[in-house]
């Protein structure tokens, strides 16, 4: 095993929180019970609290009035409760030249994270059916090497990359510049993970519509397309996150302004001032939280399967 | 430029409908084309139009930046060759030791701890009451951005003179116990300490939920099996559970190894780098996007590299092997 033959864990994931095996589920549960002692209870509980409290104080303080996320801890709102939605409509809404300005750059990451996630989706499947269906000599090195390439760190692209945009193509610093990054930098995890996939169909399927006289662009869309269904969407919504929640492609190509720059790119400049956006902070940061926060329960079937594939990326 | 919100709208939402529609375009035509080809030499015509796309990409964007990488890291901020004086620099100055340093403690502390911490959350909760909330708790961290962890958890360390009303919950739970407020982001080394908590944060849930899954995949027969010989819970574990999820086990903290080499937005968000805090990843942008000096950059993105280098060399052979298999 290693790294990324994430099939493993994707697969069982789906057998998570499912009762064991038929048969065996009263035996499962005398053996196991016997490991969780009340100690390991506790424990348990411990860990999940610490682990809660941090983001719950956060979501708390968000509805704190300014004075009194700057004055006192948000746990005193439980003998001193007073809640406003201030915050937010300014982190949003107001405008002027220190404002916050989270509505626009909120917009900026959509426009970012939605081709972003498309054009890999579109270029890798392809490129996964190739590899997979259309039998050449080499395809087990491209794969191989597309298979590398997503382990290397991005760090490694960066300078060149840039230079490249804004020298050679001059689009430094605009949509295009960040969408055309970001398809690069996801596109060798998302062909590994597409013809995981699509190499698992079964080839009577494929080899019948060859017989038909079917061609690969029509095999492509008549047949692959459909059956993949499930994967694009998991590898999709992952690649989206990834994208919507990523602060270093975001910095480097976008140029930084409110024309073009992410909400993570804007929150981390607002850091970089804690002292005069304190009162800000937590409901900025609950304005970028908020779409993973919904694709986490809303979509976690599809988010985990994402994000357990997707785990070596970067 | 600020303040026109909705003038903005309109025309971010023009190129955004212009990109997705030119893409669409390109593509539709390189496939359209691939569907006419003539019947001789069809299948070379369509696999190049399948696969070219992408390959093209990714020799443009990715390969010949990485080797370009390579190279610029022997010059000079100007461009000119140096040899190996970056990597000297690197090696020898005060406070690129401690960035080397720094990282190394990373590597340590996060693959470890969040691997032991989930292993033991997922033993523990493993068919318990409320299993799936309870693994979604500590699972969220992983959805959200490294900046928002990174807002998250400047709150918790939030720093206030003693005597005044403490706003960070680390600083009051200090007070609490009667002790003395501390600057836990500012005063070095421990600072990186509290740094990696945040990661730790994150990726325990990672670990937790990929162990979880291996845990439940042991066969029952063999803890049964055990037990009979007389083995006490500890025993089961550590003689029958471990070894069988010990490939998972390498699974996770290799993947969690590189996650924590790249990491940058923590310690971006969090101090900046500062207060002897910088890592290579954070260094290297510093460098190379701040300062201008790209030939210290890429050095310092080379060296990252070759701290990945070994993990890239072992997955590569496990990939063939398994190839070979099929």
């Amino acid at each position: 095993m290693s790294v990324a033959p994430v099939n493993l864990p994707v697969d069982d994931k789906d057998g998570e929180g499912r009762a064991p095996r038929a048969g065996r589920g009263s035996k499962a549960r005398r053996v196991k019970q016997r490991l969780t002692s009340r100690g390991a209870t506790a424990a348990a509980l411990i860990i999940a609290v610490v682990w809660t409290i941090p983001t719950f104080g956060l979501l708390v303080s968000s509805f704190r009035p300014a004075g009194d996320i700057r004055s006192s801890g948000w746990w005193t709102v439980f003998t001193n409760p007073q809640f406003t939605f201030d915050n937010y409509a300014e982190v949003l809404f107001a405008s002027g030249a220190s404002s916050a300005n989270l509505g626009s750059y909120f917009v900026n990451s959509l426009i970012i994270a939605i081709p972003s996630a498309l054009f890999p989706i579109v270029l890798g499947s392809m490129a996964a059916y190739a590899l997979a269906w259309i039998g050449f000599r080499g395809a087990s090195w491209i794969f191989i090497a597309i298979f590398t390439l997503q382990i290397v760190p991005l760090q490694m692209a960066l300078i060149p990359l840039l230079q490249i945009f804004s020298q050679v193509l001059g689009i430094s610093g605009t949509f295009p510049a960040v969408w055309i990054a970001h398809t690069i930098f996801g596109l060798p995890l998302v062909t590994f993970l597409l013809h995981n996939f699509i190499s698992e169909i079964p080839g009577d399927v494929i080899e019948a519509a060859r017989m038909d006289g079917a061609n690969h662009t029509q095999i492509f869309f008549r047949i692959i397309m459909p059956l993949s269904v499930p994967a694009l969407a998991s590898i999709g919504i992952f690649q989206f996150l990834w994208v919507w929640n990523d602060l270093l492609v975001a910095l480097v190509f976008s140029g930084g302004t409110v024309d073009v720059a992410p909400l993570t790119q804007r929150l981390a400049e607002m850091v970089g001032n804690f002292g005069r956006n304190t009162h800000l902070l937590p409901a900025g940061a609950f304005v970028s939280l908020i779409v993973p926060l919904i694709v986490f329960f809303g979509l976690q079937r599809y988010f985990v399967r994402g994000l357990l594939a997707g785990s070596t990326k970067g | 430029m600020r303040g026109n919100f909705w003038g903005d709208l309109v025309e971010k939402l023009g190129v955004f409908a212009m990109g997705i529609a030119a893409f669409v375009a390109v593509v539709g035509l390189v496939i359209f084309l691939a569907d006419r080809a003539p019947k001789r030499g069809r299948d070379i015509i369509q696999l190049l139009a399948f696969l070219a796309p992408a390959l093209i990409l990714l020799i443009v964007g990715l390969v010949y930046p990485a080797i370009r990488t390579g190279y610029l890291a022997f010059t000079d901020r100007r461009g000119e060759w140096i040899g190996i004086d970056n990597f000297v620099w690197m090696f020898t100055q005060p406070d690129t030791l401690i960035v080397l340093g720094n990282t190394v403690l990373w590597v340590l502390l996060v693959p470890t701890v969040s691997t032991l911490v989930g292993l033991a959350y997922a033993v523990f909760i493993d068919r318990s009451y409320g299993e799936k909330v309870l693994k979604s708790l500590v699972f969220m961290p992983m959805a959200i951005s490294f900046v928002g962890a990174g807002i998250i958890w400047r709150f918790i360390y939030e720093y206030r003179a003693e005597g005044f009303e403490q706003i960070g919950l680390l600083n009051q739970v200090v007070v609490w116990f009667g002790g003395e407020p501390q600057q836990w982001l500012i005063n070095s080394p421990l600072n990186n300490v509290f740094l990696i908590i945040v990661m730790i944060w994150i990726q325990t849930g990672f670990a937790m939920v990929l162990l979880s899954a291996a845990i439940k995949a042991v066969p029952v027969e063999h803890l049964e099996a055990a037990r009979l010989d007389g083995a006490n819970a500890w025993q089961q574990f550590t003689n029958v559970t471990v070894p069988w999820i010990r490939g998972t086990l390498v699974v996770v903290v290799t993947t969690i190894t590189i996650a924590t080499l790249k990491v940058f937005d923590i310690v971006r968000a969090m101090t900046g780098g500062n207060f002897n805090t910088s890592v290579v990843a954070n260094e290297m942008y510093t460098q190379a996007f701040n300062r201008g000096e790209f030939g210290r950059g890429s050095a310092l993105a080379v060296i990252l590299f070759i701290m990945v280098l070994p993990i890239v060399i072992y997955n590569v052979r496990v990939m063939r092997k398994q190839k070979e298999v099929r």
